[in-house]
């Protein structure tokens, strides 16, 4: 006896998730939360605080603010941050300055800890919200923060 | 000649076979070789090291704050559990007190981690005993916590949240009102994960009375989490040593006395409930106060040795840091849950069948790359 109310109970158990199942079948069109990308590219927005890669914004007169500490390469756990500097003679009172000549990031070597944005004194680098990261050739992930004839803003020292 | 001396002439030899470090159902790089005879089970060898980073030997090189992000790649389910555990300890060392803002949105955080771990362990579980449906319906539910990460830490597996003396930034606006969705979400959700696979006689009858694990070998493998809680070793260290916030949260600890895959498997659902339980009481009155208790930019522990542990999703983290005064540490240390609980796995897979393996190892929910380190 036990047999046959072994198969009933059984089938019932799996009828029950049948049920589970069958309820989203109904309902495909409103539970579902697949994203269609990359269709959905133009309406995709990622969170402000998303750890894409890291950026050097620059201003309208193509200044940034890093002043060349190097608080962020020292931060960095893996060597992703090199910081290649010299230093500028001040034309009006004549002393030498600090200042980068290349802010290097390895993209390929950053493991988006978000060490380095913490340590940065002038929010010289910040994160951005990229992820499309895959390129054909692994060189063309170490990237040189600042632009070309970049110079920083002034009185971001003091 | 009668069937019993038919078979006293077929002579059965035992063999290897492995099984990973690529076999879908190992959850990662893990082998074992087994030692079978026919289709029983003779012996189980883990083999590690397929993913083996020698982060304790990274974490000598690095600064204490450095050394948080690499263990978010240790436990990578319970990476903010981790990511506190060495805050914690650190915090020890240099005696600093977190603000109670902090303290609770670590919590909250744990538990918000614990579950997602659970539900990415309950739909993969389902799949390795063939019930496909639950690995979607678990991933459809963890991707709102993922989102709830995403736009308060900015990741959404590897947080690195906690930095040593508090919290990187503060939580976004809308942490408090996602996670309150969520949960009002998640509450609808649980019984239907029951409904769906908890009552199905397939999976019952697969993981009732399989890979029995006694109090005694729970206590003796040094097994650790809702492994040991399932064979009803009370070894919750949220209950037993409380850290951040778990002092002023009424939590059940769900302990089980069967010891068998199922009951690893029931602990963990209810614990699903114990956490919503758990971050209700914490979400809506979290405490003003400063989210990073100063601490100096070269942190230098003083000469000593510290040690801390915490209930991840799998069982008890230990770390510990030994200092001799620098900014590096001169030997860290941790006791991950995965590497004491896989240790058992041969003990209690002896004359099985490779199928109940595969269920006894889905219970045990590990992940390599906490075992291999």
């Amino acid at each position: 006896m036990s047999y046959f109310s072994d198969i009933y109970k059984g089938i019932k158990t799996l009828l029950t998730g049948m049920s589970v199942t069958g309820g989203y079948f109904i309902r495909a069109r409103k539970g579902a939360i697949t994203q269609q990308y990359p269709d959905n590219r133009e309406t995709l927005k990622m969170f402000d605080r998303f750890r894409g890669e890291v950026v050097m914004p620059h201003d309208a007169d193509n200044r940034h603010y890093c002043t060349g500490c190097q608080s962020c390469e020292i931060a960095c756990p893996n060597g992703s941050i090199e910081i290649i500097w010299d230093r500028a003679v001040d034309p009006e009172t004549g002393k030498k300055k600090k200042k980068i000549d290349k802010h290097i990031y390895h993209l390929s070597m950053c493991t988006m800890c978000g060490l380095c944005i913490e340590a940065c004194p002038t929010d010289a680098i910040v994160w951005a919200p990229n992820f499309e990261n895959s390129v054909y050739d692994r060189s063309a992930l170490t990237k040189v923060l600042n632009q070309p004839g970049s110079s920083v803003l002034d009185g971001i020292e003091d | 000649m009668t069937d019993q001396q038919a078979q006293n002439k077929i002579k059965t030899e035992e063999y290897f076979i492995n099984m990973g470090p690529q076999h879908p159902a190992a959850h990662g790089v893990l082998r074992l070789i087994l030692t079978i005879d026919g289709e029983i089970i003779k012996n189980v060898e883990p083999d590690l090291g397929y993913i083996h980073r020698s982060i304790e030997k990274m974490c000598e090189r690095d600064s204490y704050q450095q050394i948080v992000h690499l263990t978010d790649r240790m436990d990578y389910l319970s990476s903010h559990i981790n990511n506190e555990a060495v805050c914690l300890t650190v915090e020890k060392g240099l005696e600093i007190e977190v603000s109670d803002r902090v303290k609770v949105i670590r919590t909250i955080i744990d538990e918000l981690t614990r579950i997602a771990s659970h539900c990415l362990w309950w739909g993969v579980m389902g799949m390795d005993l063939g019930a496909l449906t639950s690995y979607f319906y678990a991933f459809r539910d963890r991707e709102m916590i993922n989102d709830i990460f995403e736009e308060t830490c900015g990741a959404r597996l590897t947080m690195n949240y906690n930095v040593p003396g508090g919290l990187m930034f503060d939580i976004h606006p809308n942490f408090v009102k996602r996670t309150k969705d969520f949960i009002t979400h998640f509450k609808t959700k649980i019984p239907e994960y029951d409904r769906l696979l908890t009552g199905n006689v397939i999976f019952q009858k697969r993981t009732k009375g399989v890979g029995i694990l006694t109090k005694e070998d729970a206590i003796s493998f040094g097994v650790s989490g809702p492994t040991a809680r399932a064979s009803g070793f009370s070894s919750d260290v949220r209950k037993h040593h409380p850290y951040s916030a778990y002092d002023r949260v009424n939590f059940k600890e769900i302990l089980f006395t069967e010891g068998d895959t199922f009951a690893r498997y029931q602990v963990r659902m209810m614990e699903l409930w114990e956490s919503i339980s758990i971050i209700e009481q914490l979400i809506d009155n979290i405490p003003e106060g400063e989210t990073k208790a100063a601490t100096k930019a070269v942190i230098k522990l003083p000469k000593g040795e510290f040690y801390q542990r915490v209930e991840t999703a799998r069982g008890e983290l230990g770390v510990y840091i030994n200092s001799t005064g620098n900014k590096n540490p001169y030997r860290v240390k941790f006791r991950s849950p995965g590497f004491s609980n896989l240790s058992v796995l041969n003990h209690i897979s002896k004359d099985v069948l490779i199928g109940d393996l595969v269920a006894t190892m889905a219970s045990f929910d590990f992940v390599i790359p906490d075992i291999d380190r």
